[in-house]
């Protein structure tokens, strides 16, 4: 199990990377390493040469403002997590980064690597589609922002061009009147989910206005479903619009099954959330 | 075409090793091949198993998904570096060390030194671990032997002994 060989660089400006990433049609952005490295160990990605940017300056930030948190590409997940202004600012970011694998794995991972790297059974893809947050990405050709609902283009593909490096992460902060909820199944804390789900609502005068539903691990790209008309039966309302696959983790009856128990239960938390969080 | 290999400067342990090695070496395998420091074992290659955690500028991490050529920056502290400078060549053993020793907390020793480069760091962040958060620390790292028991007691012992150090009581 190891890597095949590949060219290596580390430039310490963007200009340098984005410049070298243009000029190398096979060469692929190294950050945390957490999900590339096992997959050069196993050859199932061969790139002709990595890009680190570890040695970047001024992408370690996790900020935050009225609008939401942004977080630079290279603040490790553990570093988002400990952020007290981001958790006030969006709750769900921590509470999902809690599940994303060992805090040994989030001391290196990045979370905007995470999103990049568009996994389908990952958290926080899921929670940026929820939230409808964006990534910010740089290439030679000039800058743009993916809004969530573009960056997932398929398993483990985003719709980052080769050439583009993404540099910033930006989830909107939850609004007042707003809630949140969240939870996972499985087989070992820290483990990838065999189903997540996150729910986020908005209460006014004491009424669900608006109910929205994500799922990690149930389909191949992060899904989310609107369940503001279906709040009777919220599961059967996603499952209309889910497609649960089986592989060697679980089948898909068990992915319904817990997308069943799992619907009505992370709504009913969010709902309960909005109705006692304290209003700023 | 031979493949090109990159001078690194490795800091670890205190001490500097300048190695020469192709890109796609990983850190496990350049403290263990090209530092000669083999305490750092390697298990699963893939970062599940913990057996290859040493620290990186105090953090655990996995040395067998970085590279070592994006280590440079880094102080590297691998199980080698616990043991305390007291005069002797093999040094006194740390109070996790000590603690593993008191505790029978390992018994084929493969999984030890990420066990033990895991619970340093999780003492620093906290010093006073109750069960649970002692399991919790070493909730990432695999033992094929113990069981786990004995390691969560190690956990508690050693937070002892470290207690029983800042106040003197022990030297
Ligand atoms: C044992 C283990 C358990 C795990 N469990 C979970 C889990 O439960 N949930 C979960 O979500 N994740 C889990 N992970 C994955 C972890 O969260 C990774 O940190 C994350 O998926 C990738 O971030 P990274 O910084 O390590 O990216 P890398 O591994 O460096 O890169 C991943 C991919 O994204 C690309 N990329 C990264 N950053 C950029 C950028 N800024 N611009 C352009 N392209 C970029 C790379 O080219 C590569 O293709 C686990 C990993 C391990 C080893
Ligand atoms: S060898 Fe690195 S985690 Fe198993
Ligand atoms: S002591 Fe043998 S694997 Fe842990």
């Amino acid at each position: 199990m190891k890597p095949a060989p590949f060219a290596y660089l580390r430039p310490t400006t963007l200009e340098e990377a984005l410049t070298a990433l243009a000029g190398e049609p096979g060469a692929k952005v190294l950050a945390g390493g957490q999900s590339l490295v096992p997959l050069l160990s196993m050859r199932l990605a061969a790139p002709s040469m990595l890009i680190d940017i570890n040695a970047l300056p001024d992408l370690g930030h996790v900020t935050c403002d009225e609008a939401g948190v942004r977080i630079g590409a290279l603040a490790r997940h553990a570093e988002v997590l400990a952020s007290v202004e981001a958790a006030a600012s969006q709750p769900l970011i921590a509470r999902a980064l809690s599940h994303v694998a060992h805090p040994t794995i989030r001391n290196r991972g990045t979370t905007v690597g995470s999103l990049v790297h568009a996994d389908a059974a990952a958290e926080m893809p899921m929670v940026l589609r929820l939230l409808e947050g964006s990534v910010d990405v740089a290439s030679v050709r000039g800058r743009r922002t993916i809004p969530a609902a573009e960056l997932f283009a398929g398993p483990l593909e985003s719709t980052l061009a080769h050439d583009e490096v993404a540099v910033e992460a930006f989830f909107p902060a939850l609004p007042a009147g707003g809630g949140i909820g969240f939870e996972e199944i499985a087989r070992r804390h820290g483990d990838y989910a065999l189903v997540g789900v996150a729910a986020v609502v908005t209460i006014a005068d004491g009424d669900v206005v608006g109910a929205r539903v994500g799922f990690v691990s149930v389909s191949d790209v992060p899904v989310v479903v609107d369940v503001t008309d279906h709040l009777d039966d919220p599961a059967a309302a996603a499952l209309a619009e889910l497609d649960p696959a089986e592989d060697i983790h679980a089948s898909a009856d068990y992915r319904a099954h817990l997308v069943k128990v799992l619907t009505p239960r992370v709504l009913a938390d969010a709902i309960h959330h909005a109705r006692t969080r304290k209003q700023a | 075409m031979s493949e090109q290999v990159h001078d690194v400067r490795l800091h670890v342990n205190g001490s500097v090793h300048e190695v020469q090695v192709p890109a796609r070496r990983l850190l496990s395998d350049a403290l263990r091949h090209d530092c000669g420091l083999t305490g750092t074992h390697v298990g699963c290659e893939h970062g599940v198993c913990g057996a290859c955690t040493v620290l990186v500028d105090g953090r655990p991490m996995r040395s067998c998904l970085m590279l070592a050529v994006s280590a440079v920056d880094s102080e590297i502290t691998t199980v080698e570096g616990l043991t305390e400078a007291d005069g002797t060549p093999q040094g006194r053993l740390s109070p996790v060390q000590q603690a593993f020793s008191d505790c029978h907390g390992l018994q084929c020793g493969f999984c030890t030194p990420g066990f033990l480069t895991t619970i340093t760091a999780g003492l620093r962040d906290n010093p006073d671990p109750s069960e649970d958060e002692a399991r919790e620390m070493i909730a990432g790292n695999l033992c094929r032997c113990t069981g786990y028991q004995n390691i969560v007691k190690s956990v508690l012992r050693a937070a002892e002994i470290t207690a029983e150090i800042e106040s003197g009581e022990r030297t």
